[in-house]
């Protein structure tokens, strides 16, 4: 069934935010409230049309006055983040996605008129190690669960989530883990990551990457929220990049650092406000992370329009990234190797 | 897989070059001459090279396709990591002489492996190292009429361990689990175990050619699971490559390796001691034992999955008496 009144979490960035414009451009859709604790930029804002923004914060109780008053039937909760909003904002963040998550719950637990709840997960509840299967499908596990960091955010999210739909069980809920987001305009960890000049890795390691593309991640959320279909969904391209070979795919050189460097590295790069990377993600750049979208192609009903492949060249040519390698140049010398081969015939 | 892409050597770079060198030389705008005549006019020296086949260029042209489809990052990794496009141009070919040359490796029975469709290939573990794995995939790349990559599934500490354990991945390998085993079986792949593991390659050398324990058969539930056959493979001749006559178990714990291995030439001879010895190998494949005969969940019943983790076993053990006997010498064969 079609929602009437529906709520986006995290209105201010990227996701939250054009999925709110989405939405507002349904005519189906009686009413879109928007709730960040930040107002959206006014070119978000100018996006997002007739959708309301409610400068909320999640963690606080009021939003359940909101829920409740406006009759909201669908909360699609997007804003749950691995990018701390500055140096200081790891625990920000953490507030922000496990106590923001607890309250938000807690109102649609109360609010008679929730029908629908989508959440924004992530595939990093599956861990990132040496003894994981190569691909992950919905019903695995971590190896070892995360200590810290965004992974265990998402894994406390999720498990908050799996009690609310026991306790509410007609309200239908969609988790939906995400692989990483790669895109010309959002701006996530990978993008700042593979924009910098010099990228550093890990050395002796090279992970599997896949990536979604932004646009396809709205459209999953869109369609999680307009039709019924609870259940827990991995989401990500088809195919997988390595990250060496990403790396000279966006033209960039890596810089093999070896793993005892890697934390000071990490420090070195956050105290720049270059790249925020925490440690479950560093060791996602060790081995990487590649999920099963079997059951989002079959039971779901969606099949990326962008494989990791054409997501990432899309966010290279989209950002405009000059390659430090010049193709060009590569074919030149080619060429030019060529030809004078063909002189010593 | 992605063929090399073959760039035209005598169609337009040739044309480009010559002309090239005719607008810069005293040829100017006059009529480019009949080829052979241009370069024995303007190559006098290298005339000898004009007769070697046009065979080195092909490579070198490979070669630089290769190069550029490294550097722009133009190729294709599947899920599990694997890149075949390295493999068989970076990690294989000087793996190729110590197959051919140093271990003389003769296959037997190479029409068992299926040239299409998802198989599991079971072997012996041993050596040391486990060159007998690389030495199974190799043949079956170059030998197998369908030139098939083998996907091995290896043990998890390989994967622990950097720079081998992204090479392993990038070779095809993946990490010995049901889950992974299966969905390499189901895309269709021909998929290799070795599930003695570290208990039959770090055997002691008076233990040789006594097969080990094969594991819990959750190859065997694999296969059962995907309705794959099972291809029983006997390698004789890794047991002597490198004898292992003790193991220093307190280096072994200080490395965090299984076992660190003494030979007769390890470590006393240093390096030199790496070398392995040059014994004569056989691969037997055997016969397929079938797997989809059992029904559908076949795999839940734990006694057919002992009884066929044993058939498989004491086939593999029966061959290597066999080819035991068949064999007068080490180094020889």
């Amino acid at each position: 069934m079609a929602p009437k009144v529906v709520l986006v979490t995290g209105c201010s960035r990227y996701l939250g935010g054009h999925l709110a414009a989405r939405f507002a451009a349904n005519p189906d859709i009686d009413r879109v409230l928007g709730v960040d604790t930040e107002p959206p930029s006014r070119d978000l804002l100018r996006r997002m049309g007739r959708a309301e923004f409610v400068r909320a914060d999640i963690r606080n109780p009021l939003i359940a006055k909101v829920i409740s008053t406006a009759h909201v039937d669908t909360v699609v909760h997007a804003s749950v983040t691995a990018n701390p909003a500055g140096p200081s904002g790891r625990t920000v963040m953490k507030e922000m996605n496990v106590i923001g998550t607890m309250q938000l719950l807690a109102a649609c637990q109360k609010s008679p008129h929730v029908r629908k709840l989508v959440v924004k997960s992530t595939s990093a509840v599956y861990g990132s190690s040496s003894r994981d299967p190569a691909v992950f499908t919905e019903d695995m596990g971590p190896k070892d669960l995360p200590s810290s960091g965004y992974a265990k955010d998402a894994v406390e999210v999720e498990g908050y989530v799996r009690g609310f739909a026991r306790r509410r069980p007609d309200v239908d809920v969609t988790a939906l883990r995400f692989t990483n987001f790669i895109g010309p305009r959002i701006d996530t960890v990978l993008t700042r990551y593979f924009a910098l000049p010099v990228v550093p890795t890990v050395m002796g390691y090279d992970a599997r990457v896949q990536l979604l593309h932004s646009e396809d991640a709205l459209a999953v959320l869109e369609r999680a929220a307009l039709h019924d279909l609870p259940g827990v969904y991995n989401v990500g391209g088809d195919g997988v990049l390595m990250l060496s070979q990403a790396i000279r795919r966006a033209g960039r050189i890596s810089l093999p650092v070896p793993s005892a460097a890697v934390p000071t590295m990490g420090r070195f790069f956050r105290g720049a406000r270059l790249v925020d990377f925490s440690p479950d993600q560093m060791r996602f750049l060790n081995w990487g992370r590649v999920v099963d979208t079997t059951l989002l192609k079959e039971e779901f009903g969606f099949t990326p329009r962008w494989t990791t492949q054409q997501a990432f060249d899309d966010y290279v040519s989209g950002r405009a990234l000059r390659p430090l390698v010049d193709p060009e140049l590569v074919a030149s010398v080619e060429r030019g190797v060529l030809d004078l081969a063909a002189r010593f015939r | 897989m992605e063929e090399a892409r073959v760039i035209p050597l005598h169609g337009a770079d040739r044309e480009a070059a010559r002309r090239r060198r005719g607008t810069t030389g005293a040829l100017g705008p006059v009529p480019v001459p009949e080829p052979a005549a241009t370069e024995a006019a303007e190559e006098a020296p290298e005339v000898e090279d004009a007769v070697e086949p046009a065979g080195w260029e092909q490579r070198l042209a490979e070669l630089l396709a290769f190069a550029r489809r490294r550097l722009r990052g133009d190729y294709e990794v599947d899920e599990f990591g694997f890149d075949p496009d390295l493999t068989d141009h970076v990690l294989m070919p000087p793996l190729k002489p110590l197959y051919e040359k140093w271990f003389r490796v003769e296959t037997i029975g190479l029409h068992n492996v299926p040239g299409e469709g998802g198989a599991l290939i079971v072997a012996n573990h041993s050596g040391t190292l486990p060159l007998d794995a690389t030495m199974t995939a190799i043949a079956i790349r170059s030998e197998h009429p369908k030139r098939r990559h083998l996907r091995m599934l290896g043990a998890d500490l390989v994967f622990k361990t950097p720079v081998l354990g992204a090479l392993a991945r990038k070779s095809g390998q993946t990490l010995a689990c049901n889950p992974d085993a299966e969905r390499l079986l189901r895309s269709g792949e021909l998929v290799g175990v070795w599930p003695e593991g570290f208990k039959g390659i770090g055997k002691p050398f008076k233990d040789r050619y006594k097969l080990q324990r094969f594991g819990r058969g959750g190859f065997v539930s694999a296969a059962l699971n995907t309705g794959v056959p099972i291809i029983p493979c006997s390698i004789v001749g890794a047991e002597e490559i490198y004898p292992k006559i003790g193991d220093i178990k307190a280096l072994a714990r200080l490395f965090g390796f299984p076992y660190f291995p003494v030979t007769p030439f390890f470590p006393f001879l240093g390096p030199l001691g790496a070398i392995p010895l040059p014994s004569k190998w056989y691969i037997e494949f055997g016969e397929p034992i079938r797997t989809d005969v059992h029904g559908a969940h076949a795999a839940d019943d734990p006694m057919l999955v002992f009884n066929l983790t044993d058939q498989v076993r004491e086939t593999i053990q029966q061959t290597l008496y066999r080819l035991l006997t068949q064999r007068r010498n080490v180094f020889l064969g």
